[in-house]
Formats: C-alpha cells, sequence, structure tokens
C-alpha cells in the first residue's frame, strides 16, 4: 500500500513527524528543529516533484479527472476505501500546505513552553490537512477534516496570548458546529448515492459518475454541506471565530489556520457541495451569495476600525475568504479559477501578515498600531516585506491578489442579471476599503514617526526569519508575474464541475 | 429433563465455574498473607475466560423449550463486556488491596462475576421470565457492591438509594410484563409468540399497548438510566467505590442497552411505528439534551462521568431506532468503545482518587507538569468520549449515525441532528477537563506519583484500544459478522 501509491507518504511523512518528535527529549529544542526541518523540507520537495510529474502527465496526453489514483478497503460492510486522487487544484493546494508548513517551522523557531508538544499538535494538524487534500472519499475527507480542527484547541490554549481560553473554546466548538451540519450532509449523499443497495459509496468521482442525487433532498443536504465548509470558510454569520480565534493563536497557527485550514472550506463547497449536488448549487446560489457579499463588504469595513494588527488581518481574511466562497458560488469557470487563485493568493498573503505580526509583536511585545509607529526605520527589513504583503493584499498589479481578484470580477461578470450585478459591484468595491486599512496600517505603523523610545533598540530580523518571509514573498510574487499555467491547471480541472452544474439545469 | 442442554450455555458455565473456584477459594484459605494471589489469580483467570468466550463458536442453538438461544450475536456481546469486565478488574486492584477492603475482596469478586452472569441471561434470555431473573441476578448484588465502602457514609446513602430504584423499576418492568401478556392474550411469554401475536393485529387489548411498552420502556430506562429515570444516576455513582462505579457506568449500562435493543427488536419490532417510536425518540432526545447540560456544570469528576454517561446513553439508544442487523454492529460497536473510552478515564480518576484522595476537576489544574502520562490517557480518553478522530470515539459515534440514517426517513434525520448538536455540547465539557489538565496556569495540585502495575495495564489497554480499534477496522467487522445472527 505504502509503495503503490505517492500520494499516500502526504499523511505518512508527518506521522513520521510526529513519530521522531515523540522520541525526542521533551526540551531538546535542537533535536525538535532538527525532525521539523527535515520533514518539513522533505514535504515542501515532495509537493514540488507532485506538481512538475502532474503537469508533465498533463501535456504527455492523460486526461483522466484525477491522477495518481488509489484506494484500499478500509470498513467492507459500508463500503467506506481509503481512497486518494489528485487534479489541479489539490496538487496547487498541497504544494500550499507544503510552503506554508515550512514558513510556519520557522516562523515558531522558539517556541515556549513545551516546544516538542507544541511541533507534536502541529503536525497533527498539517496531518489532517494533507489528508483532506488528496482524499476523495467523502468518509476520509471528513475525518481528516476533523483532525485538522480539534488541536487548534490546545495550540491556541496553551500557546496563545490574550483571552486565549476563551477563543479557543470559541473556534473549536464553533468549527465542530459546522462539521456537526457536515457530517448529516455526508451521510445524506452516502444514502442517495446509488439507485441500488449494493452500490453505495463513499467515493466522489464514483457519486459524480451514479446520476444525480434524488433533487428533492439535494436542497437540504446542500444546505447542510454549504454550511458545513462555509463555517470554516469564514461565511456571515458563521465566521466569528475567525477574529477571536486568529488574534490568540500563536504565530505558526496563525499562519497555517488562515493560510491553509480556512481553505478546507472553500475546497469543500465546491468538491462536495457544488459538484455532488449541482441542482441545488444552481437553486441555492443566490441566498450564498447574498451571505458571502456580506462577508466581503463587512469583513473589509470592520477591518478598517481595528487597532490590533492580529484583528485587522482577521477581518481582512473575513473579508477575502468571502471572496473564495462568492467565486465559487458564481458557478462558472473564470470565476471559479479566480477563487482558487484567491486561496493561493490569500494563502501565502495572510501567512506572510500573521508571520511579520509574530516577529514584530515579539520584539514590541504590543499589537496595537496606537503604540507603534516608524518602523521601517528601526527593522527596514520587516517593514519592507509588511509592505509587500499589504500591496498583495490589496490587489496590486504583479502581485498575487490582482490575478486572482481580476479574474474573479471578469468571471462574476459573465452573469448579466440584475441581481449578480449588484452583488459584483458591492464586492469590487471592496478593493478600495481594503486599500483604506492598508494604507492606513503602512502609513502609521511603517512609515509614521517612532511612538517609543525604547523601540529604537529593537534589531532587525534573524536569520530563520528572513527565511520564512523569503519563501512566502517569492511565491507571492512568482504567482502575479506568471500566473498563467497556474489559471490553466486550474481552469482544466473545472471541467468535470461545470459539466455536471450544465446538466443539472 | 435433557441435562445436555446446559452444554449450550457454555459463556455461563465458563463465569459460573470461575465464580466457583473463586468462591472456595476464598472460603478455603486464611484471611491475611495467603489471600494475595487471590486478586492476580481471579484477573489471570477471568482473562483466560474472556479470551475463550471471544474465540469458541456459538452453538446456535435454542436451548430449555427457546428460553434461551446462543447466537453469534449474543456471544459477541458477551465477549464485548468481557473485556469491560477485565479492565475494571485490572483498574480495581489498587483499590481492592486497600487496608479497609483487602479482608473482603473474594466477596468483591464473587458478587461482580453473579452480576455478570445475571446479565448473560438477560442477553441470551428469549421468554420474558428468564429476562427477569437475569435482570434482578444482575441488579442486587450491584447494591452490595456500591455499599462496598463500608464505613463510608455516602457508599451507604448511594446504596440504598440504588436498592430502591432497582426494586420499584423492577416492579415498574414487571407491570409493563403483565400489560404485554394480556394485551397479546397468547399466555404465553416467549418473545416469538409476543411478536406474532402483535403483528397480525389480532391484540386482545390493543389499547393496552401504549401502556404496556410505556411501563417496560421505564423499567428497563432505569437500568440505563435514561431521562426522565436517571435521578439516581448521580448520586449512586459519586458515592460508590470508583471501581463499582466504572462497573456500573459501561458494564451495567452496557448489557441492559443490548436486552433493550433484542427485547423491542424481537418482541416489540411489528409494533415499532405505531406504539414506540415516538416515546424512544421522545426519550432520546430528552436523554442526550438533559444528560449533557447537567454534566456542563460538574466539578466532582464521578458526577461528571455520570452525566457524560447519561448521554451516551442516549447516543447508544439511537441504535435501537434503526431495528436492523446495522444498527446493532453500530451499537455493539459504539459500546465497546464506550467501554475503552470510558474505562480509560475512569482509570485515571481512581487512580488518582487511590493515591491522592482527590477528585474535583479543580484539582487536574497543571496535571500534566507532574504526571504527563496520566494526562495524556485522560486527554485521549476525553477526545474519543467526545468523538474526536483518528481517536475510536468518531468512528463509533459516525457509524451509529450512518445507521440510523439508513432508512432515509426524515424524522430519523432530525434526531441525527439534534444529537449532532448535542456532541457540540459534550464537546465543551469534555474540554473543559483537557482545559484543566493542559491549561490552566499555576502550580499541578498534585504530586508526582506511580500508579501499581495492574493499574498502568489497564489504562494502556484503554489507551491502546482509543488508538488502534478506530483506524484497524477489526472489531467493527468482528461486530458486523456477528450482528448477521441476531436471534
Amino acid at each position: 500500500m505504502l509503495f503503490e501509491n505517492f500520494l499516500i507518504w502526504f499523511v505518512v511523512v508527518p506521522i513520521i513527524m510526529m513519530a521522531g518528535l515523540a522520541c525526542c527529549g521533551n526540551n531538546n529544542m535542537k533535536a525538535v528543529r532538527g525532525v521539523m526541518v527535515t520533514c518539513s523540507s522533505a514535504l515542501l520537495l515532495m509537493s514540488i516533484w507532485l506538481v512538475v510529474e502532474f503537469l508533465r502527465l498533463r501535456s504527455a496526453g492523460d486526461t483522466s479527472e484525477m491522477l495518481f489514483m488509489g484506494s484500499w478497503m478500509w470498513y467492507e460492510p459500508l463500503n467506506i476505501h481509503l481512497a486518494v486522487g489528485v487534479d489541479g487544484i489539490s496538487v496547487l493546494m498541497l504544494l500550499l500546505t507544503s510552503i506554508i508548513v515550512f514558513a510556519g517551522t520557522f516562523a515558531s523557531w522558539k517556541i515556549n513552553p513545551l516546544p516538542k508538544n507544541f511541533f507534536l499538535w502541529y503536525s497533527l494538524l498539517s496531518t489532517g490537512v494533507y489528508g483532506f487534500f488528496i482524499s476523495i472519499d467523502m468518509f476520509t475527507m471528513f475525518m481528516f477534516y476533523e483532525v485538522a480542527l480539534i488541536p487548534m484547541y490546545l495550540l491556541i490554549g496553551v500557546w496563545g496570548t490574550g483571552r486565549k481560553e476563551y477563543s479557543a473554546m470559541k473556534l473549536t466548538l464553533m468549527l465542530m458546529g459546522g462539521s456537526a451540519f457536515l457530517m448529516l450532509g455526508l451521510l445524506g449523499i452516502y444514502w442517495h448515492s446509488a439507485a441500488s443497495p449494493e452500490n453505495l459509496t463513499w467515493n466522489i468521482l464514483e457519486i459524480s459518475h451514479n446520476g444525480a442525487i434524488d433533487p428533492s433532498w439535494q436542497t437540504l443536504l446542500f444546505f447542510f454541506t454549504f454550511v458545513g465548509f462555509g463555517v470554516l470558510g469564514a461565511m456571515f454569520p458563521f465566521h466569528t471565530w475567525s477574529p477571536d480565534g486568529h488574534a490568540c493563536a500563536p504565530t505558526a497557527v496563525s499562519m497555517l489556520h488562515a493560510g491553509v485550514l480556512m481553505k478546507l472550506g472553500g475546497y469543500g463547497c465546491f468538491r462536495i457541495a457544488i459538484f455532488l449536488l449541482p441542482a441545488a448549487a444552481n437553486q441555492l446560489a443566490w441566498i450564498f451569495i447574498i451571505l458571502t457579499g456580506i462577508s466581503i463588504v463587512y469583513g473589509a469595513f470592520s477591518a478598517c476600525v481595528q487597532t490590533d494588527l492580529k484583528y485587522i488581518n482577521a477581518y481582512s481574511s473575513v473579508s477575502h475568504c468571502g471572496m473564495v466562497l462568492f467565486a465559487l458560488l458564481m458557478l462558472n469557470t473564470t470565476a471559479m479559477t479566480g477563487g482558487i487563485l484567491q486561496m493561493l493568493s490569500h494563502g501565502l498573503m495572510t501567512a506572510l501578515f500573521f508571520a511579520l505580526i509574530g516577529m514584530i509583536y515579539g520584539r514590541t511585545h504590543t499589537r496595537d498600531i496606537r503604540q507603534m509607529g516608524g518602523l521601517m526605520k528601526i527593522m527596514p527589513y520587516l517593514g519592507v516585506c509588511y509592505m509587500i504583503a499589504g500591496f498583495a493584499s490589496l490587489g496590486l498589479p504583479g502581485m498575487s491578489g490582482f490575478v486572482a481578484e481580476m479574474t474573479i470580477f471578469f468571471g462574476s461578470f459573465e452573469h448579466a442579471d440584475m441581481f449578480h450585478r449588484v452583488f459584483v459591484i458591492a464586492a469590487t468595491c471592496s478593493i478600495v476599503i481594503t486599500a483604506v486599512y492598508i494604507l492606513r496600517v503602512v502609513g502609521k505603523l511603517i512609515l509614521g514617526p517612532v511612538q517609543d523610545e525604547h523601540h529604537l533598540q529593537l534589531t532587525d530580523a534573524t536569520w530563520w526569519e528572513r527565511l520564512s518571509t523569503v519563501t512566502l514573498i517569492v511565491c507571492l510574487v512568482g504567482i502575479g508575474f506568471f500566473p498563467n499555467w497556474l489559471s490553466e491547471t486550474i481552469s482544466s480541472s473545472f471541467a468535470p464541475i461545470v459539466n455536471a452544474l450544465a446538466q443539472a439545469i | 429433563m435433557d441435562y445436555s442442554q446446559f452444554g449450550a450455555m457454555i459463556p455461563e458455565l465458563i463465569i459460573l465455574g470461575l465464580f466457583l473456584v473463586v468462591f472456595v477459594l476464598d472460603v478455603f484459605t486464611k484471611d491475611g498473607s495467603s489471600k494475595k494471589w487471590l486478586t492476580p489469580l481471579t484477573t489471570v483467570l477471568f482473562g483466560l475466560a474472556t479470551v475463550a468466550i471471544w474465540l469458541i463458536p456459538s452453538s446456535g442453538e435454542a436451548v430449555f423449550g427457546g428460553m434461551y438461544v446462543d447466537t453469534t450475536a449474543c456471544k459477541a456481546i458477551k465477549a464485548i463486556l468481557n473485556v469491560g469486565v477485565f479492565l475494571v478488574l485490572l483498574q480495581s486492584a489498587g483499590w481492592v488491596e486497600s487496608d479497609e477492603v483487602a479482608i473482603r475482596k473474594g466477596e468483591f469478586y464473587e458478587l461482580m462475576l453473579v452480576t455478570l452472569f445475571g446479565m448473560y441471561l438477560m442477553i441470551s434470555a428469549r421468554h420474558f421470565l428468564l429476562f427477569v431473573i437475569g435482570l434482578e441476578t444482575a441488579s442486587l448484588p450491584l447494591a452490595a457492591m456500591t455499599a462496598f465502602n463500608k464505613h463510608h457514609y455516602e457508599s451507604h446513602e448511594a446504596a440504598i438509594k440504588y436498592i430502591l430504584t432497582a426494586v420499584f423499576s423492577s416492579a415498574i418492568l414487571l407491570v409493563g410484563l403483565s400489560f404485554v401478556y394480556a394485551c397479546s392474550g397468547t399466555g404465553s411469554l416467549y418473545f416469538d409468540d409476543i411478536r406474532a401475536a402483535l403483528s397480525d393485529g389480532a391484540m386482545a387489548e390493543p389499547g393496552l399497548l401504549v401502556y404496556a411498552l410505556a411501563f417496560v420502556i421505564a423499567g428497563i430506562g432505569f437500568k440505563l438510566s435514561l431521562v426522565p429515570f436517571h435521578l439516581w444516576t448521580a448520586d449512586v455513582y459519586q458515592g460508590a467505590p470508583t471501581a463499582v462505579t466504572s462497573y456500573l457506568s459501561v458494564i451495567s449500562k452496557g448489557s441492559a442497552a443490548f436486552a433493550f435493543f433484542i427485547i423491542f427488536v424481537q418482541a416489540f419490532g411489528t409494533v415499532y411505528s405505531e406504539a414506540w417510536e415516538w416515546m424512544m425518540y421522545a426519550v432520546i432526545i430528552a436523554t442526550i439534551t438533559i444528560g449533557n447540560l447537567f454534566a456542563l456544570r460538574q466539578k466532582n469528576m464521578k458526577r461528571f462521568m455520570a452525566f457524560s454517561s447519561i448521554s451516551q446513553a442516549g447516543y447508544i439508544m439511537l441504535g435501537v431506532m434503526t431495528e436492523s442487523a446495522l444498527g446493532l454492529t453500530s451499537m455493539m460497536y459504539y459500546i465497546f468503545v464506550y467501554i475503552v473510552s470510558n474505562l480509560g478515564a475512569f482509570a485515571v480518576i481512581s487512580a488518582i482518587e487511590n493515591k491522592t484522595g482527590k477528585i474535583s476537576m479543580d484539582d487536574y489544574d497543571g496535571l500534566h507538569k507532574t504526571n504527563p502520562w496520566l494526562s495524556f490517557a485522560m486527554t485521549l480518553a476525553m477526545f474519543s468520549l467526545a468523538g474526536i478522530p483518528p481517536f475510536a470515539g468518531f468512528f463509533s459515534k459516525f457509524l451509529i449515525f450512518n445507521s440510523v440514517t439508513a432508512s432515509n426517513s426524515m424524522a430519523l434525520y432530525m434526531l441525527v441532528l439534534v444529537a449532532l448538536i448535542n456532541t457540540i455540547i459534550s464537546l465543551y465539557y469534555y474540554l473543559l477537563v483537557v482545559k484543566a489538565i493542559w491549561i490552566k496556569p499555576g502550580e499541578a495540585k498534585i504530586e508526582s506519583f506511580r500508579s501499581s502495575f495492574t493499574e498502568r495495564l489497564g489504562l494502556w489497554i484503554c489507551v491502546g484500544g482509543i488508538i488502534l480499534f478506530g483506524i484497524v477496522p477489526v472489531i467493527y467487522q468482528y461486530c458486523f459478522d456477528a450482528a448477521q445472527q441476531i436471534f
């Protein structure tokens, strides 16, 4: 099983990582770092190889829906498999995860206390994320989804800052609440997945080939699954866990959570809710377009009035992740491609933001922008990085944000009716609001006068901090300059989903 | 009488033989040093009995005119209960050897084996007379076990509460059974006859049916501590010795749940939708919700576990609503996982109580600094009870919900939705324990200690079960194969 399929190693390596960490001494920082750096680099190399190999197979003319497929029986009486397979989107998501796990390892170089336990839970979290992206079996997918949620409780509760106990509990309960709805939706899909009881299946591809699910059930199931994933995608009004959770989480966890975990929501929305329940998606999309439209504008306005750097970013994430779901609900290839680009772009950008905020906070011991200023004079490297992240966030051409948002708005405008137009225009306005809060922070925090004399003694970034940020910046600019191969890979993977939607009308 | 019929009752005979061995050894050895072999001997022999019951094939025979049957499902259920009893024996070893109890330890084992014998009869009974005999055999010795800390006031209070409730609920059950007898009008108490009488609409007294089933549900509901028949649970769990509490919460509850399934599917299966579906619907929702809401504010760990086990009983009862082999499979698997998870938690609680006497959740603050392994085990047990993957509790919850939704009835979907929302409430209070152990600041209130070998062995088995038996589907497969032959 292990040597038949390459994808399974994305779960095996984090497990090896956990086993390695378990063998380290409790305060043996060197050994812990050694294990983390080795394994996260290995994962990064594996993801890069996977992307290259995927592109090679595709250009060699392999047009099957998913590549690197594998399937092993797990719970035989219920036809539950451990089934894996990737298309262009999951390949890129795996790469994003690896980049952020890699950068997060360096961003938490000096984590304290209990470094070993921190990285154990961190690895468990990444196991869940990797497992989710490689699975094509709903049960396995859901299991990995929940595996990724629960370590957050301890990661925030033990290593967080501020009102950490409250935030950890709120985040965990809200996300698990979402997954309760999700579980019901998945059970419903399973029991309607085939015409005869012997053929019931959890495999997403088989369900889509088996033909449409009974339309009278689709509405309900779509509602359950979309809301279930939407909670993790920070859809209004279920987004309230996100600001508190992100503000209190330790740096690497904020990075991984905002960068990757919130993408699980968007990914699940199109992979399960939209793909398997296309008729309901066509009918009900408008409800969720309203909700995500509110997310986009409301998140951006909220970010304008916050003074805590992490809250600003968390609300900006609500806005940007709302954009992801908004794009997916447009149900056409262009907008959905833009949605995936936005996932990648937001993942990298927000990870960079949270890493920088962690580094600034580690020096100034405050995240309140009223108490800081003129950081460009004190720590020019971090200042420049912050500005780059800010520009990516407000969609400056040449950065990833521009590519993503342009694609989304082009795609959304393909809908000619009044309803879509109004919401698209409202969403477009959020770009301006984004500029307001980004430039406000940049002007005040980075460029303004120095507020506190003590800050003048602070030092600039260390080598591990530079490594962490450079990795992310290179990717951000890379997407901005060379978006073509990405959008082609993504849009070709949307073909089955768009076909399913077209047939269901 | 054909005595060869006893040959079909192999599991019962094994337990009875074990009981006699322990009894004779207990009576014919002197008190003091010569009795110190009793605990390891009983534990080892019981372990062997567990393996034997797990491995021997079931005879599949119905004997004594069909009063007793031995099917694969019955045998698998007994094997699962045996695993739980074995774990209770391991974790109670420390308490049993304490000065106060050591002189009476023989009695403790004898009482425990007798209750187990009674539970076996409940499960294999296909006639209400045998069922009631089994139920009484299982309940009455438990009162004596509850009173086992005889110098403690709470233990007596708990025992009185338990015996009064047990007797009262038996009375209600018997009234219910007499109504059933009247209602069916066949002059027979065999499950099959009642089923036949109820199915063809030829009931002698159709108006009695609802009352009959309400009384039966109430009578067995007391044993299962279903809401609203749960009021004794918290006090008894708190007052009883911890070993007995863990026995009550998993073994006694598990056996009653299986008996409930068998009676309601076998004897009353045909009147499911007209008579007892809505009753159980309401009872399950009340059980899960009330158990959860009361657990939220408990500080005493034993009371906490009492309310948590009330709500877990509600999840177990979901399996009854399915009336199918798939439902029984999920139920057996759920109870197995519940046994290892709950006993894992009780192993930690009793280890701490035996060493330090502390039983409040506040005393667990910062436990990870002094007792990292106990903290680890407790965290896993809490995660598993809350249904967090990759631990076994997730799989058992998922599979039981899966079996309930199989009928595609909208009412049952909504039942699952209520149960799922309740898992979030339960997650909150299970996380409170995790929070006390890992997150609460300040110095640990419990000093570092090392528990005895048997306690550690019991705990390791539980931890191994929690980690492995979800990811490796052997137990589920075993239950599935066994559940194909229920009756």
